[in-house]
């Protein structure tokens, strides 16, 4: 089994350290990973703004790139759910239907498909999860607040292991960060508040870190973080899971 | 900035009174939570629904002639409405014939986007909201915030001054329990002079021809009972075949608008009382259109429980009043576009498609595929700002090919390392309002892969 590495265009550019332990921990399950250097991005910025139609080469490259491996996993429920949900306007051949079930997120592959039950790392924090809503209620990572359904939450299975770590409950458990791609520079005065709003929800549970599943959501909770200058770390989860200090 | 982005400004501007309005309508939320899981085939209940309201959408031709012939044989005389106009004029022509001039109305959302009110006023006719939230809004010259709560974006303080103003009750007070009151004798009044009386309709019920109006305050029953003449006015979507359909709308729709196991009254009208007129006015107003969009048409399946609002985590930080429509939130900006795409062309946007109103909703509409697609829409009628439009194109050119996206993230990444600060924070970057950019890396990960990685092993 070999698994396409898939890192998405902002984790590429701004948070190299958290495809590095994406990889480190894939490769410490014992996975066989290669990472094509061809990879772009998945197109969702361009989808999301209604302009699918400019995404549609950025479809095909992916498709493409991504074509000889038995799994693509991504550390992003949100890009993994733009290739599974809205590849659809590309021609379903059995390459892109393949591709389109093949890409997995991180959390989802180490719990559905590698069921991995232990992890050797230890991280002695108070940490919340924020719960990026395209891998909640998109992928379906976890129960949401909204239906009444049970089901494993994959990210918090994963976090459970982690020797030491403290996981603290929100007064909203799963409410969006504000990020909402181009919809954080469309709208930039809720967006911030948004996130301003899921920080304090954050430190008021006495989190030292903000984890999730999607470096998106983190880049806007970190931004407004540094900018007003708060004692909140920021980390995705793979870096938590591959054993992670501050 | 967008114009929905423009009012979400000013609305946020008084953060303090923004954040009482996301406490308030997240504890609505919190209710509906807590009324929900009280059921435990809450799902299952919401599958039921929306499947009920898929058969009656796929069938809305032979269901709503069913309706029509059962409404006559009791005795109901049935109208016929394209649009608003027709449907003013069709309201209008009934009040004329019973010279009608003082008309009390139980909470309505298509005469409010029928803009009947206006059109009554025009032609001198006296039309009194009797729901309390109505009521404080029409008093106030506003139009609704939110389809269940219309009044939700004031303070008690507010509407104490304004009932103070327009009905004389004490300076400075705030006790809702005294201002319902003065309400209360104030409607009472105007209940015992109505010339007729209008509502809306919940539910029409194909096989029995009769009507539901689910309120909490017993306005509807009242105008009915107490006017010579009664009109109803309803979308043509508000059909459900039989009757015993009726109790899988009423455990969801309460529960989901205000966490209430049932409205507090859940009225049935089939037909005229002896010696009065009873009238309902079927409105298609662009239904028919949206029926035929096969993306868009379920939905149509919308029981205005409001759910989607109180939930919605951009509603509730930019208020009712910032969508500019008569049906705000997340299930209004996937209605009005369809209605007029230029003048709504910004709602779709406005949503992070968090998906919380989807799963929020008990008919189970997919509200928030439906704005993804409508912003598709909106590109390919080319009602998109032309910078974004542009901007996209440029995106889409740079991702298809694994060169340029190299070229163009090394250079964001220097770029962002080199210039002095006011060169990267200043008005044009939007993010940089509220937010750092993130702090760019000496490489990124592709550089390292290449680069470091071969070495480490």
């Amino acid at each position: 089994m070999t698994i396409g590495l898939f890192i998405p265009c902002y984790i590429d550019q701004f948070y190299p350290q958290v495809g590095r332990a994406t990889l480190e921990l894939l490769q410490k399950a014992g996975c066989r990973v290669e990472y094509p250097l061809a990879q772009t991005c998945c197109g969702q910025p361009m989808a999301n703004s209604g302009c699918e139609t400019d995404a549609r080469a950025a479809y095909a490259h992916f498709v493409d790139t991504f074509a000889p491996y038995d799994y693509i996993v991504a550390p992003s429920g949100s890009c993994t759910y733009h290739v599974r949900k809205h590849f659809d306007i590309l021609e379903q051949t059995d390459t892109v239907h393949q591709v389109r079930q093949r890409t997995l997120d991180l959390c989802e592959f180490l719990h559905d498909v590698l069921q991995i039950e232990q992890l050797d790392s230890h991280f002695p924090h108070r940490v919340a999860l924020h719960q990026s809503c395209h891998g909640l209620r998109g992928l379906r990572l976890g129960p949401d607040s909204e239906r009444r359904e049970q089901r494993p939450n994959k990210p918090t299975a994963l976090l459970r292991m982690v020797k030491g770590l403290e996981l603290v409950e929100l007064q909203r458990a799963d409410e969006c960060c504000g990020f909402g791609g181009t919809f954080a520079v469309a709208q930039p005065d809720i967006s911030v508040k948004m996130g301003r709003d899921r920080i304090a929800d954050h430190e008021a549970a006495g989190a030292e870190v903000v984890t999730a599943g999607d470096m998106s959501c983190l880049m806007h909770l970190e931004g407004i973080v540094r900018r007003q200058q708060r004692p909140l770390r920021v980390l995705h989860i793979a870096e938590i899971l591959n054993g992670a200090r501050l | 900035m967008s114009q929905h982005a423009t009012k979400a400004h000013a609305f946020l501007a008084n953060e303090e009174r923004a954040n009482w309005h996301d406490q308030s309508l997240w504890m609505v939320r919190e209710k509906r939570d807590r009324a929900s899981g009280q059921i435990p085939d809450w799902e299952q209940l919401r599958d039921c629904a929306s499947g009920i309201k898929d058969h009656v959408l796929a069938n809305l031709d032979n269901y709503l002639e069913e309706f029509e012939a059962h409404a006559l044989a009791n005795g109901v005389q049935v109208h016929w409405a394209r649009n608003a106009a027709e449907h003013n004029t069709i309201v209008e022509g009934i009040l004329r014939k019973h010279n009608a001039r003082r008309v009390v109305k139980s909470k309505s959302m298509l005469t409010e986007e029928c803009q009947l009110n206006e059109h009554l006023h025009r032609q001198g006719i006296e039309v009194i909201d009797t729901d309390l939230g109505e009521r404080i809004i029409q008093l106030l010259e506003e139009p609704p915030s939110h389809i269940v709560m219309p009044a939700i974006h004031l303070k008690k303080e507010e509407i104490g001054e304004l009932f103070h103003q327009k009905l004389g009750t004490q300076a400075g007070a705030t006790d809702p329990k005294y201002l319902t009151e003065a309400a209360r004798h104030h409607l009472r009044a105007r209940f015992m002079e109505s010339d007729a009386a209008i509502t809306g309709v919940n539910f029409a019920i194909a096989e029995t021809g009769g009507i539901v109006v689910c309120t909490n305050e017993g306005n509807a029953d009242m105008g009915v009972h107490l006017a010579p003449v009664q009109i109803h006015c309803m979308g043509i979507e508000k059909i459900i075949p039989k009757a015993e359909h009726l109790g899988v709308f009423t455990r969801l729709l309460g529960r989901s608008a205000t966490g209430q196991p049932i409205t507090v009254f859940t009225s049935h009208f089939h037909q005229p009382e002896p010696g009065r007129e009873m009238h309902i006015v079927l409105v298609d107003n662009g239904r028919t259109e949206q029926l035929g969009r096969e993306k868009f048409r379920n939905s149509l399946k919308c029981i205005r429980c409001g759910a989607c609002m109180n939930t919605c985590p951009i509603y509730r930080r930019s208020g009712g009043h910032s969508y500019g429509a008569t049906v705000p939130g997340p299930i209004g900006s996937i209605l009005t576009p369809g209605q007029d795409l230029k003048r709504y062309s910004d709602l779709p946007f406005a949503s992070t498609l968090c998906g919380s109103c989807s799963d929020v909703c008990p008919v189970k509409i997919n509200i928030h595929e439906q704005l993804y697609e409508w912003r598709q829409e909106i590109a390919r009628q080319h009602e998109l700002p032309a910078s974004k439009r542009l901007s996209m194109r440029i995106a889409g050119w740079v991702l298809a090919s694994p060169a340029r996206y190299r070229f163009f993230g090394k250079w964001a990444r220097r770029a962002l390392q080199w210039l002095p600060r006011w060169m990267v924070y200043h008005r044009l970057n939007a993010w940089g309002k509220g937010r750092e950019m993130p702090e760019p890396p000496r490489q990124s990960f592709k550089e390292w892969y290449q680069n470091e990685k071969p070495k480490q092993s």
